[in-house]
């Protein structure tokens, strides 16, 4: 197998590994292409359709796209940009996004890549659907209102002998997370945290002794706008 | 159910996380529902975790959480059915069982529940009850049933229409149930002795000359996307596998599509000698039918066949005689779920997961069925290729056109004098076609079912073809006297919000805001703003992951481009916005309590 593939991204030429991601490609060359769903090193999930560009004049999502020799990749365009903001658009009224109140404002992925991709009112009518908080567990409180079904929680949160403690429920517009009740229960306190902490909302919040460590103002995306670490590796590579 | 049924029924499937739905579908037959206490044992059984098993149960919507009636119907909800008087038959039911669509009754004899097409399009209303279907529901018809279910007679003795032609009156299937071929080509033309390809053919053929034979035939997927067949088999062999699948689609779910349940009906000694002449080209061993859970009903009469072709040493070991061509079948029913059409979906949903359409690449090809190369292939393809073979690819080519070679079996519906299938050469034009079924004052034609095209009478000269009109068989026919936006585009759109398996943000969300839209036009809310939303708003459905994300608002868009003067007679003319209310109106009665006149 050859060591690397050449791809073309934005009119940049880049070194990739055969069989990575375009979105993996990209970002070690310190291109930013938002994501959602999608957790370097994770099994993409590929259903927020944000990370979405144009590869050889076809639509595809980057996180599930294994690079190949010779593609023309294009990242930003207004027809692409358009995509990327009406996805958060989209997520924003199909579900109930307070941020004001919410726990994990200035951390949340949501909140980050609105403002990124400067959303100011959503194009979309609100829906305010009636959704559930289930605070049954020990360990976590999970709120529906939040939830964008990304599916990392369902894909990162494994007990040891490999049963999934996520899941889906229902589909289409009824989709859910649902947490196992058996497994779910006995969840450790490491588990728990991990998945409050890939949770890219504040759907998951651990129930632990601790609130606000970081105030709010001085959390990640309070200080600089998403993806900002993968663009500062290009600008350190060409200096 | 006891616990002990259960752990019976997981072991007759080895305690395989994979058998799932086999496991699901024999609790569910056996016990009219999925009881609660099975889903722990499940999960223990068979090492996953309960949220794992119930996230399979809820995606499909055949699988009952709760009791659903000692008799359980599931009534069509297709646009056909309503055309041909479902309002009537549902309501009958609702007055002669005493409760509502969505309940059971209160002494849990009967329970009554909507469902997407269940392919009967041609006899119309139509209902599933306890898998056995009833077609040509009449308000009588129901009534004579429901009472028969009051005196608790079995479902054999609910109604007294007589069997349907052919098959269908054998003792296996005994279905009321009507053929209604309307028109034999050269693949439904009953002029094969079953068995002759796999054993006069084969020995003169390697491998590799079958593929190339019916690569020079040059045919094209039947489901509708339209890959060249021969090209997939190619790949397939191609690919490095310690094991390799030919699946066979039987899922046709598209409203509209019933050409799968004649050829299954009728033909499926073809379809079976397809997928073992598929499975011979790329050296498959295993098969597998996933067939939709409407068909349930030929599940028995299906088994036999294989059993018939084992004996006949047509399936098995050593087929036909030929040293080292081992390939057998076995049949893996869905539970409802419309994107398990979709090729990946239909392999998670054979895995026992849910329908979630796989990311592609890697293509099922090379990494398909339990991550083994799979072909999958569609029941009319399979029939075809059999046909290619005995007669060769050079006779096929000279079927249908250039670009798009041999015949198709287009499933003919709504308002004609003839509805059945047709199996026509590609190239003929909708007028043509409108003609042959008897079909007069034609309003508009919905090609491909709802992901496909609605055309109204200006293009009734475009032709049917791959590169014009393609599409997988469907073929709905509506008259004058029909509200193309409300009883058409609504139903279609109320179909893809229940069918959207949801894991994509714009399937999940855009063919709801869609609906929103259409029916704050109906109502006489809507203005110019709407119809240029709803537009920009369909186009974002070209990001989704498959085929059915990326052609669920097809409806909207294509009513929108040929029948734009339906959407723009109802808005309101000369507004910018809605205002929701008159404001005038509104305030008529306090004004004229207080005595004053409005400042409007």
């Amino acid at each position: 197998m050859k060591e690397f593939v050449t791809i073309t991204i934005d009119d940049q030429e880049i070194k990739a590994r055969p069989g990575e991601f375009i979105v993996d490609a990209a970002r070690r060359n310190g291109i930013y292409i938002p994501t959602l769903c999608n957790m370097p090193g994770v099994k993409p999930a590929g259903s927020c359709r944000i990370c979405t560009i144009n590869v050889n004049g076809r639509l595809m999502t980057s996180c599930t796209t294994p690079v190949a020799e010779g593609m023309e990749i294009e990242t930003i365009s207004k027809e692409i940009e358009d995509f990327r903001k009406a996805v958060v658009e989209l997520l924003l009224v199909e579900g109930n996004h307070f941020c004001p109140a919410c726990e994990k404002s200035g951390t949340c992925e949501l909140q980050a890549l609105g403002y990124r991709l400067e959303v100011m009112a959503p194009r979309f009518p609100y829906q305010f659907p009636k959704r559930d908080i289930d605070a049954g567990n020990p360990k976590l409180v999970k709120d529906h209102n939040r939830c964008v079904l990304c599916k990392r929680c369902i894909r990162t949160i494994l007990d040891e002998e490999g049963h999934h403690i996520f899941a889906f429920r229902y589909r289409g517009h009824q989709l859910q997370i649902t947490i196992d009740p058996e497994y779910g229960m006995n969840m450790t306190d490491e588990l728990a945290q991990k998945a409050a902490k890939n949770c890219p909302v504040g759907a998951l919040l651990y129930r632990g002794k601790h609130g606000f460590e970081i105030p709010i103002g001085k959390r990640k995306y309070d200080k600089e706008p998403i993806g900002s670490d993968i663009e500062k590796l290009k600008k350190v590579k060409t200096s | 159910m006891d616990s002990n049924r259960v752990e019976e029924i997981i072991a007759n499937y080895n305690r395989d996380k994979t058998r799932l739905m086999d496991i699901l579908i024999d609790i569910q037959t056996e016990a009219g529902y999925i009881p609660a206490t099975a889903i722990p044992v499940i999960a223990k059984r068979t090492d996953t975790s309960q949220a794992y098993v119930e996230q399979t149960v809820s995606f499909y919507h055949f699988f009952r959480r709760e009791p659903s009636g000692k008799y359980t119907v599931f009534l069509n909800n297709s646009v056909v059915a309503f055309m041909m008087g479902r309002d009537k038959v549902a309501r009958t039911f609702e007055e002669e069982a005493g409760c509502k669509f969505g309940e059971v009754t209160e002494n849990g004899l009967i329970g009554l529940f909507d469902t997407a097409c269940i392919g009967m399009s041609d006899q119309e209303p139509a209902a599933l009850i306890n898998g056995k279907v009833f077609t040509r529901l009449t308000p009588f018809r129901v009534r004579e049933i429901v009472r028969n279910m009051k005196k608790g007679k079995p479902l054999d003795e609910l109604s007294t229409s007589g069997y349907g032609g052919g098959k269908n009156a054998s003792d296996l299937i005994r279905a009321e149930v009507r053929n209604n071929v309307q028109r034999q080509g050269p693949v439904m033309e009953n002029d094969y002795t079953p068995g002759t390809v796999l054993r006069e053919k084969l020995k003169h053929f390697s491998p590799d000359e079958v593929i190339w034979e019916i690569k020079l035939s040059e045919i094209r997927g039947r489901g509708g996307a339209g890959f060249p067949t021969g090209l997939k088999w190619e790949f397939c062999r191609r690919a490095q596998g310690e094991k390799k699948y030919i699946f066979c689609n039987a899922d046709e779910g598209e409203p509209g599509t019933f050409k799968d349940r004649v050829l299954l009906t009728e033909y499926s000694e073809l379809m079976f000698e397809g997928m073992a002449l598929a499975g011979y080209a790329v050296g498959a061993t295993e098969g597998i039918l996933y067939i939709r859970y409407e068909y349930k009903y030929l599940e028995k009469y299906l088994k036999h066949v294989l059993e018939k072709m084992r004996k006949q040493n047509l399936l098995g070991k050593n087929i036909a005689g030929k040293e080292g061509f081992d390939f057998d079948i076995r049949i893996q029913y869905g539970a409802g779920a419309y994107v398990c059409g979709e090729e990946s979906a239909l392999l998670e949903s054979a895995e026992g997961k849910r329908g979630e359409p796989r990311f592609k690449p890697p293509f099922p090809v090379e990494k398909g069925y339990l991550g083994y190369p799979t072909v999958i292939n569609n029941v009319e393809t399979l029939c075809t290729t059999v046909k290619i073979m005995q007669f060769g690819s050079e006779w096929y080519r000279n079927l249908g056109t250039h670009e798009s070679r041999g015949t198709k079996i287009l499933s003919i519906s709504g308002d004609c004098r003839y509805p059945g299938i047709y199996e026509m050469e590609w190239g003929y034009s909708v007028n043509d076609i409108l003609d042959m079924a008897g079909a007069d004052d034609v309003q508009a034609v919905q090609v491909g079912g709802p992901s496909g095209s609605l055309i109204g009478p200006d293009e009734f000269d475009r032709t049917i073809c791959y590169s014009d009109l393609s599409t997988g068989g469907s073929f709905i026919i509506f008259n004058n006297t029909r509200d193309i936006l409300q009883d058409v585009v609504m139903n279609f759109m109320e179909f893809f919000i229940e069918e959207s398996c949801g894991s994509c943000v714009p399937c999940r969300n855009i063919p709801w805001l869609l609906k929103q839209k259409l029916e704050k036009i109906l109502q006489g809310h809507g203005v110019w703003k709407d119809i240029e939303d709803m537009e920009e708003w369909a186009g974002m459905m070209r990001i989704n992951r498959c085929g059915l994300g990326q052609t669920a608002a097809n409806p909207v868009v294509s009513s929108l481009k040929n029948f734009r003067a339906l959407y723009e007679e109802k808005i309101q003319k000369g507004k910018r916005f809605d205002e929701g209310f008159n404001l005038e109106k509104a305030v008529i009665e306090s004004c004229e309590a207080v005595g004053r006149i409005p400042l409007i």
